[in-house]
């Protein structure tokens, strides 16, 4: 057996400490890491920075933690759908930093990738400017943007191996994949464990260099936020 | 007769061509997706992941891992790509994306957009706004002439946050298209019945009329 694999949530969040920088991957409630979220939420643990695109429904996904005043600092694009959020955001409890979608998701890829900053054109000429360096290549105007790395990342997968490499399903993959490079320790859950040797190399999206630890989720709920349907073909 | 938002919709699906990558935004801009011209080969992106945005699934059919930046299910079309946030962006980024739809709360004569933030108001967050309007190779903005209350939301200035600084190329309402010359709103189409003075009436950034200006062909 692999010394990544471990048995269940709890176990893989051994080490997890009070203020520290954790990320979570998912696209609103889609791919998010339900497990290790609710093993989290069962601990007294306090005062984390929480990366991810979104910040969970009430109750669910990262809402769980927000319920519990886990979350000090929120570093998102978008974070409706979520009263409790606002509530403790109106009071001051919790601190946000609303970042564009494109942006974060390569801040958190250059933070897995070794790439201390970058320039973008998102966001020049707008408040998220505001304390950047500003450069023009080929007559456009740039802002400086630096990394972002994490001490724990959470990330949720379709399949994985012993190995830690993984496999994302549809959408599901969203901020995941650059998360799982960014995280010091990089925990994922999978829907599906398998021996090594079982998926086919030419298949993995994250290679197991960037996962430490890996366990099968039971019972996934995988929540969806607004069902939309067409009539049925009758 | 000003148009309905499914008519902005329509009269902006004529703005394809065949072949091209479209990011649709939310609201009026989802709509486009009901008037794709018939015999065009379009690919709908979705910034969370996904190249080939088909339609709504059946009842039952549901998939959790499968939905669009709105977050509502949905499926994907025959050769269809799945990829990561990342990959997405640079796309979008990099200038793959063809053409980029959707709303505002204020235009300037100067293309800047503001789509995001009310002051006072509970801030949700920009998503995708500001990289997709920073980065698309042709944007059109979908929008209302004015606010409910009657107010221009086609200003000199705008006087909300903005999204982006100098980039709408093009702006489609219920009573006009225009297009943002630098100069000002160039009035290129009227909606069906619409006289330029009422479109001189509700739009309080400088208005650029050349000649005749023709009624909007839904032919």
């Amino acid at each position: 057996m692999s010394k990544k694999v471990v048995q269940n949530a709890e176990e893989a969040i051994q080490g997890l400490a009070s203020g520290m920088v954790l990320m979570f991957g998912g696209f609103g409630l889609c791919g998010i890491p339900e497990k290790s979220i609710e093993a989290i939420a069962q601990t007294s643990l306090n005062q984390f920075t929480c990366i991810s695109n979104n910040a969970g429904v009430d109750g669910f996904g990262l809402g769980a933690l927000l319920r519990k005043h886990q979350i000090k600092k929120m570093i998102s694009s978008y974070v409706g759908e979520n009263k409790e959020f606002e509530r403790q955001l109106l009071s001051g409890e919790l601190e946000v930093e609303l970042i564009p979608q494109g942006t974060l998701a390569e801040r958190i890829r250059a933070g897995g990738a070794g790439i201390p900053a970058f320039f973008v054109p998102a966001g020049f000429g707008t408040e998220v400017a505001e304390g950047k360096e500003v450069r023009s290549f080929d007559g456009r105007m740039y802002l400086m943007e630096a990394w972002l790395k994490a001490d724990f990342a959470f990330v949720k997968a379709w399949k994985g191996d012993t190995m830690g490499n993984l496999i994302y399903r549809a959408t599901a993959n969203n901020f995941n994949q650059a998360m799982a490079m960014a995280g010091k320790i990089t925990i994922a859950e999978v829907e599906e464990l398998v021996p090594a040797g079982s998926l086919d190399p030419n298949q993995i999206h994250t290679p197991g260099v960037f996962v430490q630890r890996i366990f099968q989720g039971n019972d996934y709920e995988k929540r969806i936020e607004f069902v939309t349907t067409r009539k049925s073909k009758g | 007769m000003s148009l309905d938002k499914n008519q902005i919709a329509q009269r902006i699906a004529r703005e394809l061509e065949d072949g091209y990558y479209v990011n649709l935004g939310i609201g009026i801009p989802t709509l486009v997706a009901n008037y794709i011209p018939e015999g065009l080969q379009i690919v709908l992106q979705s910034e969370n992941g996904l190249l080939g945005i088909g339609p709504f699934p059946f009842e039952g059919e549901e998939d959790a891992d499968l939905i669009n930046a709105g977050k509502q299910t949905i499926t994907a079309t025959p050769g269809a790509a799945f990829f990561d946030s990342s990959t997405s962006f640079a796309m979008i980024r990099g200038g793959h994306i063809d053409l980029t739809v959707l709303g505002a709360f204020e235009v300037s004569e100067k293309g800047d957009i503001a789509s995001w933030k009310i002051p006072g108001k509970l801030v949700k967050g920009m998503g995708g706004a500001m990289d997709l309007v920073a980065a698309a190779k042709n944007i059109i903005v979908a929008m209302m002439h004015t606010d409910p209350a009657g107010n221009s939301k086609l200003l000199p200035e705008c006087s909300l946050p903005l999204t982006g600084k100098g980039v709408v190329k093009k702006i489609v309402t219920n009573l006009a298209v225009l297009e943002v010359t630098g100069d000002g709103f160039k009035l290129l189409e009227r909606a069906p019945g619409v006289s330029i003075d009422e479109i001189k009436a509700a739009t309080s950034g400088r208005l650029i009329i050349e000649g005749e200006v023709p009624e909007m062909d839904f032919s």
